[in-house]
């Protein structure tokens, strides 16, 4: 109950921030609004971060550039190099068409060792920042309080419902009674991640607006740490069930095939994990920002049908963003919940139905 | 190819990094104190209950009793009044016959006195009236017998009285 009223305020104090990106456009638009440029620079990592245009000043926020040349070693500069050089040349490095850092060699353009500080890393330390504020402020709290003392409220007392949900609904009941302590606080750091990063992805303004759970590298790794969790510590069980399962002897002996499918089966898991993240938070910024897009798209056509189309376009932007709210818990709920389930099913107990006659 | 499908190495080592950090600081410093202090909170709460369970559970033991003792008490009253009551009764009443039978006692006392008056008065008057006639009967006698064959008369009489008697 209390969460949802949280959701709801969060969702009215977004509503008015949505204008902040058609804004961002309008500078370009005076030439025809390209959409998919538009949509594919908000998706994509930055070296800056384009905070807004004013007129024909670009706001950004330049970002340090850390890169490694063939020969020349570490290189740390600002990304504003870029822009200050004549021909966007600084010692050596440019950025190519799509965006990335290249290093110019006598063979031609190469991607050099590449681990500048981005758009999508700043989003993700601030994810972290704000983790590490709201989590071990809210255990600063209990720290001289006995259980008899009163519960938490307010904000530390919302926090506390909202890791006791994840704790018991998500993790306790998927992977089981028995197992589900070490997996705990992994789990609980996936879910408040992914939460909070889809979240600041709705926020189109500074400190929001990446698109971090929509970006390839991040649900790789996300997904990678679950594979780890469930292949690393699974029992006995789990492997026989994967190389040895119950089926008719022909189906395993001379062709592995049901070990075969299994095996696939355990790398096809943390890949739709991967993939299913990726492309609802990818597609929900795509849509919010289409939608704003039409604003933009329609006003070249007519004053009249644009200032109609405006109106459409905010109110189904708005729903839009609602959705996404939505959209941002559910992800992170069902990351944590399918990881849970595939630790716990790596955790199972004998199934086998003569064991059970001999127990 | 967008760069947001490309995983990039940049964004993975950062990605590791930042993780591990939340992971370890949070895994160590944050989740586990709130767990267990909700934990801890759950098993104080139950255990308040059980106990309150048990003192209500007592409370109503030491209701029963004490309504026990109550109707014990309020018996023995009762009984105690009606012990009371018959006692007093039995008091009034020996008292009553007691009374009766010094009533009884004083009233046979006085008659038996009165008797005994009576007794001596009418011996009294008894003598009182033989002394009496004996001294009329003298004063009679001197006055009949004053000449002798009157007197031998009179002997000769009397003794043939005493004879035949």
């Amino acid at each position: 109950m209390k969460l949802r009223q949280i959701i709801g305020f969060i969702m009215l104090l977004l509503s008015p921030l949505l204008a902040q990106p058609m804004v961002a456009e309008s500078g370009e638009a005076q030439g025809g609004v390209n959409v998919k440029e538009v949509v594919m620079g908000h998706l994509s990592d930055a070296y800056e971060w384009h905070i807004t245009t004013w007129g024909n000043t670009h706001v950004t926020l330049p970002l340090p550039v850390i890169v490694k040349g063939e020969e020349s070693g570490w290189h740390v500069f600002s990304s504003a190099r870029f822009h200050d050089s004549p021909d966007g040349v600084y010692e050596g490095f440019h950025l190519g068409a799509d965006g990335k850092i290249y290093e110019q060699t006598p063979d031609g353009d190469v991607r050099p060792w590449d681990i500048s500080v981005t758009k999508n890393v700043v989003q993700l330390w601030i994810v972290v920042l704000l983790m590490l504020v709201i989590f071990l402020g809210c255990a600063r709290w209990y720290r001289g309080r006995q259980a008899s003392d009163d519960a938490p409220k307010g904000f530390v007392g919302l926090i506390e419902m909202f890791v006791m949900m994840v704790h018991d609904d998500v993790i306790k009941s998927n992977i089981g009674e028995k197992h589900y302590r070490p997996y705990a606080p992994y789990l609980l750091t996936v879910f408040f991640f992914i939460f909070l990063s889809n979240i600041l992805g709705l926020v189109p303004i500074f400190p929001g607006g990446a698109n971090l759970t929509g970006n390839l590298a991040i649900t790789m790794f996300l997904a990678l740490c679950t594979f780890l969790a469930v292949n690393l510590f699974g029992n006995r069980e789990y492997w026989k069930d994967i190389f040895w399962p119950e089926v008719p002897l022909w189906l395993k002996c001379p062709v592995p095939l049901m070990p075969l499918i299994e095996f696939i089966g355990v790398l096809t898991k943390p890949f739709s994990l991967m993939v299913r993240l990726f492309a609802n938070v990818m597609a929900g910024h795509s849509i919010v920002l289409s939608l704003t897009c039409i604003i933009f798209v329609t006003m070249q056509i007519g004053p009249a049908i644009g200032g109609t189309m405006t109106g459409i376009s905010v109110l189904i932007t708005i729903f839009m963003d609602a959705v996404e709210l939505l959209v941002a818990f559910i992800q992170a709920y069902v990351f944590t919940m399918l990881s849970a389930v595939f630790i716990g099913l790596a955790h199972q107990e004998s199934h086998s139905p003569q064991k059970e006659i001999n127990n | 190819m967008p760069s947001f499908f490309t995983p990039d190495f940049g964004l993975l080592f950062w990605m590791l990094l930042a993780f591990l950090v939340v992971f370890v600081l949070l895994a160590k410093f944050g989740f586990p104190v709130i767990v267990k202090m909700v934990d801890e909170r759950k098993a104080y709460i139950d255990g308040s209950l059980k106990s309150a369970r048990e003192a209500n559970e007592k409370l109503a033991h030491i209701k029963v009793e004490s309504e026990k003792i109550l109707k014990e008490a309020r018996e023995q009253q009762a009984q105690i009044l009606k012990e009371a009551m018959a006692t007093r009764d039995q008091i009034v009443k020996d008292a009553r016959i007691k009374a009766q039978i010094e009533a009884q006692k004083m009233l046979e006392d006085a008659k038996a006195q009165i008797q005994h008056e009576k007794d001596n008065a009418l011996l009294e008057i008894k003598g009182q009236v033989a002394d009496l006639s004996l001294t009329i009967a003298e004063k009679v006698l001197l006055k009949q017998l004053d000449d002798a064959p009157a007197q031998s008369k009179m002997i000769d009489r009397m003794l043939d009285e005493l004879v035949t008697k």
